[in-house]
């Protein structure tokens, strides 16, 4: 790679890794994502960028190869570069359709807990937030499975509103405001509207 | 080994007296990494093991991943120690041609070695089975594959067919994507 020195050494080489498909960029054609990847080599990373990608080191890559297996190759990572498309299409469509759901619940006349619902479709880990409640509200904060067997964070006291501050600070690059929702569990009358 | 994502697990702090078990066995594994095994893992440095699927542990510092033990195995390092210290391991190569398989988990085979592409040591310095060695590529320069050899090189080359590397740890599976923060 670009910053590694070529003499046999001591220390460790630093491999440079794409931002994009967390491989070392020479394996980036095979990660499915070849045109972001390059993309962002080219940004962050030029010299290398001039090096890997330059028509002579393209060109030597290709003739390698025989004919009909490039052609396969070709058409494998098409279909790959497809297939993550279509993934992260779809990853994405149901991030816009899912809500994060934060519930406040009466436990016992004026005692309320807050669950949280759908953190992970948006890539947040239910355990790690957990904690972090816990210590930003200094209440008990748990994962809980509920009965229909999905997973929530269920805090303790009524703390929905600073919660949905907090989450739109702390989390607020992945989750946009429109898709989180409070909601206040059923039997007293409405009071606090959703924000 | 690791086709699937990993999900994370716990973690816990390992022995000083396992640590300098597992350092010797390292070391004893693969004498390529007696000169950095200071850097590598530091006698001071806390280890911690992480539970892998399989019976199989990793250990880690500081969150960068070293090296993963199956049960019934020896130590194989990370992809990522591997880049940084690719002198540690013996390597074979294959064509280029294998790559887009060997990095969508299939099992190395040998053509994949033994064509025009590939390299294998001489019969002097010849690998046995059971030996682990890191697989590179034609024409790029970094390991994209680790594991244990199932038949020895000479045998593949008499032969050219069938089963180089099984269960290996390659770029981009579940295990080189699993976030240890």
């Amino acid at each position: 790679m670009a910053e590694v020195e070529t003499t046999p050494v001591e220390q460790a080489r630093h491999v440079v890794y794409c931002g994009v498909c967390t491989l070392p960029p020479e394996y980036c054609e095979f990660g499915g994502t070849a045109k972001k990847c390059e993309e962002w080599l080219k940004e962050n990373d030029s010299d290398l960028w001039d090096k890997l990608y330059s028509e002579d080191a393209l060109n030597a890559n290709l003739s390698t190869l025989s004919v009909s297996a490039q052609e396969r190759a070709a058409k494998d990572a098409a279909k790959k570069e497809a297939k993550a498309a279509a993934n992260e299409a779809r990853d994405s469509e149901r991030k816009a359709a899912s809500k994060v759901l934060i519930k406040r619940v009466e436990r016992n006349k004026r005692k309320y807990v807050t669950v949280v619902i759908g953190l992970e479709v948006f890539g947040l880990e239910n355990k790690k937030i957990a904690k972090d409640l816990g210590k930003k509200f200094a209440t008990g904060s748990s994962v809980t499975r509920s009965p229909a067997g999905i997973e929530e964070i269920t805090v303790q006291g009524d703390v929905s509103d600073d919660l949905h501050d907090w989450l739109l600070e702390v989390h607020g690059k992945k989750i946009p405001e429109s898709n989180i929702e409070l909601i206040e569990d059923k039997k007293k009358k409405k009071s606090e509207g959703p924000v | 080994m690791f086709k699937k994502d990993i999900p994370p697990s716990n973690r816990s702090k390992v022995k000083s007296s396992v640590q300098r078990g597992l350092r010797q066995k390292l070391l004893e594994t693969y004498p390529g990494f007696e000169p950095f095994i200071e850097d590598v893992m530091p006698k001071k440095a806390s280890l911690e093991a992480v539970k892998l699927p399989d019976r199989v542990t990793l250990y880690t510092i500081d969150s960068t991943p070293l090296f993963f033990q199956p049960i019934d195995g020896p130590p194989v390092p990370h992809l990522r120690l591997i880049h940084a210290y690719p002198s540690a391991v013996p390597t074979i190569q294959i064509d280029r041609g294998a790559i887009r398989f060997v990095l969508s988990g299939a099992t190395l085979m040998a053509p994949g070695l033994t064509s025009p592409g590939g390299r294998l040591p001489d019969a002097e310095h010849a690998l046995e089975a059971g030996q682990i060695v890191g697989v590179k590529a034609e024409g790029k320069e970094e390991i994209c594959m680790i594991g244990m050899l199932k038949v020895g090189t000479e045998e593949i080359k008499s032969k050219g067919k069938g089963v180089v590397i099984d269960e290996g740890h390659y770029l981009g599976d579940g295990l080189w994507r699993m976030h240890l923060d």
